[in-house]
């Protein structure tokens, strides 16, 4: 890397820090829907990884014309249009499942599901 | 058909039709007779054209390229296939008197396996290459288990599991890559006269892999892999008699002859084995001396099998011509006279309920044809003539002679004297003691007919190879001539 | 223009087709029907690639008639025939046995639905396989994984619900750093083309976003395919998923993963980088290793019968992973056999203790857990089903004259090559780990006394002849080897060709 680098680098250093921060968030939490957002934050990263080099300052739409010069790499754009729609699925996906979870459980902890899986454990045990 | 395929075919359909007829015991019963005999006369055809030097053929599957499913009739599968398919007949008969005699349950699954076993069995004594004989080596295990656990009660369980695990472990730790390492070595597995194992080959990696086969092959007890034969005695006395007096474990000391002939051969082998020499003889002596202190009858059987087992190995172990026609010849003898005292055993079980040796004061008294069919099989395996045991111990005896294996010889003579110690108590205490005042107040007689018959039958037979050991003989000599390779 | 030359696209257009039409029918019957129709359709097409293949050698199909690297690219070489054949296969045969299968284990205003996400998961778990650009793989995967969500939440037990979202949860990060990785190699190169990109990064080779990219997509990949230790999501998803789909999942879904690993490598990265210059296979090896010993090892001491079979899987995808540590033509010829046997093996089982459930089930309730104190003496009342089980057990040990001795034989024939023969012990002593947790199946099944009254109750016939079908199949490619040793060698020699 080359000197000045954070500024030069801006745009890495923030999809760096969304992609932890988000894969932080789905760790650290225990709470369902804290984790789909970090979950989301972190596929969210990804979206900027990509468009970021592929946009050029001043540069516009590859569309011919002679008063242009400088193009955007428009695939990089294609690409994330379809990465946002399988985030955006992956997200109602995730809630629709915590929605389910919170009426059966009645909680959308994590901690708090998985102890009433082990007394169901428990119950299946003393009844065998 | 060739008869080949017929000695598989038949105890398959046998096994068929049991299971089918299993809501009529006669009929049931009636299936497996007409099957045993039936096999035993299709085995019976294979061995004229045997004896005049044919090996028919018959090849299955073929897996990979050099890896087949296929079988070969030689001299000694023939020997071992005639034993086990002509004692399922006799066997057969006791069976019928044992189970019903103590109103065992699960009657069909027990005849179905025994088919099973016995189909087993031959494709072991008729397997053309190592993968086929380990993969009926491993169904014989598998088809013996249910046998094994008959009983269903938690020792029954607990003996089937030592049983599982002892025989599969060393078959799959030791036995499949020994195997294996013969197919990167030679890029074959099939069965040779006089090895295919190069004969230059490192005397270290050849001891090492003679260890990987004699440990593997768990059925033929070589101690400290012994244990899976006392822990089997849970089963039934039929099973006892003739899966772990005659099938199974001369499967086991089968595999082993097979392998030091077919696979290894004199020349590979030649200085290599003197740790098998050492190991097998101590097998002999220790599980004597168990069996010696065991009270329970069967136990002290399962050991004495344990160490006759070890005869065997030592025979092939000396690496003479003549030990490896007492080794053969011993597969036969052994098998008469073990099944003899087995029989014996369930018809005591049976007709008395008894189990311990200290119990037996003045049984003979009762029932003189069981014990007296006890005393041959007993002075048959003590090596005493006019019985089987004889001939055979003298040829390994000649064997350790002739290649001056002084070792082998001691053990030979040591064992001789500890199987008169742990047989003869018994035929004493039978005849010469009185009967005891527990004993008194439970008269009974001889067990069922069918019993007897098969007893003294196999008794007869355990004479008769004394008198008549010559299609064994030239069957067990066509193996010794296996051992250097014949120019084809 | 014969129908032929399109066979690539309709490999994934008609079971795509399919799942929508099956929304818009909104009737159980009617789905399962057309989702069937795909099914077969896509199977019969699976047949006729790797026929086309095996004629004509790699097929390369170019969407929309735009050349690479410029357009999409489908692209059929011999692995990806064969992967293909299992998996359309598979389903064509999991789809008639689910229709008795989720009618008590899916509630039934569902049913179309489940068909629908059955039909988009094929679809997804094809793409993958077939397409030839990096992109397109990313959303197969996210079409296939998101299907399989849905389909692991259809199970009734509320369990289901827990461990669809943990395996959304570890699936969506394992995806999204297949798609960081895939990005970097875009950044990298400018292609997506995998093909092109192979080419360009022997350029480039070893710079540091190329080492990145392979980082994030062997530990995307390995999340989704369960390598130990991440596995985590495995076991619960098959336990609480309706059992048609965890046989479904079972045979098909780790093992395209797989796929997925051995393409990235072998094609795109290159042998040289993967084992020359980096400590992958030792990692790699390793990793096997404490999946078959530490996941069969948890198995033995599983209650639940599903979940015994499940830890199992990840012990056996240890067999795969390890063929591919080897580096050598015929460890990769192990793994891909590995891959085919291992997925008919466990898809038999599944489906055998989904008819065992629903026979265990009181009539009209839903069905239990098949825990192992309600199986005692189960071969009495289900003698087909328990004997099913132990010949594909059977197979998982790798007895001779089952498919899992196959792949065994050559595992073990890698490792002599390579003069390691401690592994040779490992895997055998594996095994034995294998007969322990099959056993424990058979001593309770057939020597623990049933219940009184027990009469025989067999699974129904349209579950029990698929299930019966792939029991065959294990042992008929265990003594007849010409069609997956032939294809799996050939595969086998064209990648390590490739990757040199």
């Amino acid at each position: 890397m080359s000197s000045g680098g954070v500024v030069e680098h801006f745009s890495y250093i923030v999809t760096v820090f969304l992609m932890v921060a988000g894969l932080y968030v789905v760790m650290a939490r225990g709470n369902l829907i804290k984790k789909l957002v970090g979950l989301s934050v972190f596929q969210t990263s990804v979206y900027l990884l990509y468009i970021a080099p592929g946009k050029l300052i001043g540069g516009t739409a590859p569309i011919l014309a002679p008063q242009y010069t400088v193009y955007s790499n428009p695939l990089p754009h294609v690409l994330i249009l379809t990465a946002i729609v399988v985030g955006v699925a992956t997200l109602a996906l995730g809630l629709a499942i915590t929605v389910r979870i919170r009426e059966t459980y009645g909680t959308i902890e994590e901690d708090e599901i998985i102890a009433a899986d082990n007394a169901v454990q428990v119950a299946e045990d003393v009844r065998s | 058909m060739s008869a080949l395929a017929l000695a598989f075919v038949i105890p398959l359909l046998g096994a068929v039709g049991i299971a089918l007829a299993g809501k009529s015991p006669n009929l049931r019963e009636s299936i497996t007779l007409a099957t045993a005999v039936l096999l035993f006369g299709t085995v019976l055809q294979l061995l004229d054209p045997v004896l005049a030097g044919e090996r028919p053929e018959l090849v299955l599957f073929e897996i990979l390229p050099g890896l087949s499913i296929a079988f070969k009739v030689e001299p000694l599968g023939m020997l071992f296939g005639l034993i086990a398919s002509g004692l399922w007949i006799v066997n057969s008969v006791y069976s019928i008197g044992y189970m019903r005699g103590n109103d065992e349950k699960h009657q069909t699954r027990f005849y179905v396996c025994f088919a099973l076993s016995l189909a087993s069995a031959l494709a072991i004594a008729f397997a053309a290459n190592l993968l086929t004989l380990f993969l009926f080596y491993e169904l014989l295990t598998l088809m013996t288990y249910p046998l094994v656990t008959h009983a269903g009660t938690d020792k029954a369980r607990a003996g089937g599991r030592t049983y599982l695990a002892i025989l599969m472990g060393t078959s799959i730790l030791f036995l499949l890559p020994a195997v294996i390492y013969v197919w990167h070595l030679t890029g074959t597995t099939e069965f040779q006269a006089g090895g295919i194992l190069p004969a230059n080959m490192d005397k270290g990696e050849v001891a090492i892999l003679l260890a990987l086969f004699m440990f593997g092959i768990g059925k033929a007890a070589l101690m400290p892999f012994h244990r899976w034969l006392p822990a089997a005695m849970v089963a039934p006395t039929p099973v006892s008699a003739l899966l772990h007096a005659v099938a199974v474990v001369k499967a086991g000391v089968f595999s082993v002859v097979k392998v030091v002939v077919y696979v290894f051969g004199i020349d590979t082998l030649t200085g290599a084995t003197d740790w098998l020499v050492a190991i097998s003889g101590f097998t002999i002596i220790a599980a004597s001396i168990v069996a010696l202190n065991a009270d329970n009858l069967k136990r002290r059987l399962a050991y004495s099998t344990v160490s006759q087992l070890s005869y065997v190995i030592l025979a092939a172990a000396i690496l003479a011509p003549l030990s490896i026609v007492g080794a053969a010849l011993h597969i036969a003898a052994h098998a008469f006279g073990k099944i003899t005292l087995f029989f014996a055993a369930g018809s005591i079980y049976t007709a008395a309920h008894k189990t311990e040796v200290s119990q037996l004061d003045g049984i003979g008294k009762r029932m003189p044809w069981t014990m007296a069919a006890f005393t041959v099989g007993a002075l048959s395996l003590i090596g005493i003539p006019p019985f089987a045991g004889f001939i055979s111990k003298w040829f390994i005896m000649s064997g350790a002679w002739a290649t001056q294996n002084v070792l082998a010889a001691a053990v030979i003579l040591a064992s001789t004297l500890l199987n008169a110690a742990y047989f003869l108590p018994i035929v004493h205490r039978a005849f010469f003691r009185p009967l005891s005042a527990e004993a008194e107040q439970h008269p009974h007689g001889e067990a069922p007919l069918p019993m007897l018959i098969a007893l003294t039958f196999t008794a007869v037979l355990t004479t008769a190879m004394f008198f008549f050991p010559d299609t064994a003989l030239r069957l067990a000599e066509g193996v010794a001539a296996s051992l250097k390779a014949m120019p084809e | 223009m014969s129908l032929s030359v399109h066979l690539p696209a309709l490999q994934v257009v008609l079971p795509l087709l399919s799942a929508p039409l099956a929304v818009l029918l909104r009737h159980g019957g009617f789905a399962f029907a057309i989702v069937t129709a795909g099914a077969w359709a896509a199977f019969a097409i699976a047949i006729g690639l790797w026929l086309q293949v095996g004629e004509s050698g790699t097929i390369s199909y170019h969407i929309g008639s735009w050349p690479p690297p410029w357009g999409i690219e489908y692209r059929v070489d011999r692995l990806a025939s064969f992967v293909l054949l299992l998996v359309s296969g598979i389903a064509a045969i999991v789809l008639p046995y689910s229709r008795a299968s989720i009618e008590r284990e899916v509630p039934r205003d569902l049913h179309y639905l489940y068909y629908a996400m059955f039909g988009l998961c094929l679809t997804g778990l094809l793409g993958i396989v077939i397409t030839g650009d990096a992109f397109n793989i990313f959303v197969f995967l996210e079409i296939s994984s998101l299907s399989t969500y849905v389909l692991i939440a259809m199970g009734r037990d509320r369990r289901a619900l827990a461990a669809a979202y943990r395996y959304l949860i570890m699936g969506s990060i394992g995806a999204t750093f297949i798609v960081i990785g895939i990005g970097f190699l875009y950044l990298t190169t400018g292609t997506l083309n995998l093909v092109d990109m192979a080419e360009r990064l022997r350029a480039v080779e070893s710079s540091r976003p190329v080492l990145a990219a392979l980082a994030f997509i062997t530990v995307g990949v390995s999340l989704k395919l369960a390598l130990f230790p991440l596995h985590q999501w495995l076991p619960n998803a098959y336990t609480y998923a309706p059992s048609a789909v965890t046989a479904f999942l079972a045979a098909t879904a780790t093992k395209v993963s797989v796929y997925v690993l051995i393409r990235f490598w072998y094609s795109v990265f290159g042998e040289s980088l993967i084992f020359e210059k980096l400590p992958l296979p030792q990692i790699l090896l390793l990793l096997s290793l404490a999946a078959m010993f530490v996941a069969s090892f948890t198995a033995i001491f599983q209650d639940n019968l599903k979940r015994l079979f499940a830890y199992s899987s990840v012990g056996q995808i240890g067999y795969i992973t390890l063929g591919m540590s080897f580096d050598s033509v015929n460890g990769l010829n192990a793994a891909i056999l590995h891959l085919f046997n291992h997925g008919i093996t466990k898809a038999a089982i599944f489906l055998l203790i989904g008819g065992m459930v629903l026979g265990l089930a009181k009539a009209g309730a839903v069905p239990p857990a098949p825990t192992f104190d309600r199986l005692a003496g189960l071969a009495k009342r289900m003698p087909l089903t328990c004997f099913g089980i132990v010949i594909a057990g059977l197979s998982l040990i790798g007895v001779p004259g089952t498919a899992g001795f196959v792949s065994k034989w050559y595992l073990i024939l890698a490792a002599l090559e390579k003069g390691q023969f401690w592994i040779v012990g490992a895997i055998l002593l594996s095994s034995l780990l294998a007969i322990a947790y099959v056993w424990r199946f058979v001593e309770v099944a057939y020597f623990k006394p049933a219940p009184e009254g027990t009469t025989r109750q067999e699974a129904p016939l349209s579950m029990l002849i698929p299930a019966w079908i792939l029991v065959i199949g294990t042992i008929w490619f265990g003594l007849d080897t010409s069609f997956t040793v032939g294809t799996a060698t050939e595969a086998a020699q064209q990648l390590v060709k490739v990757g040199r």
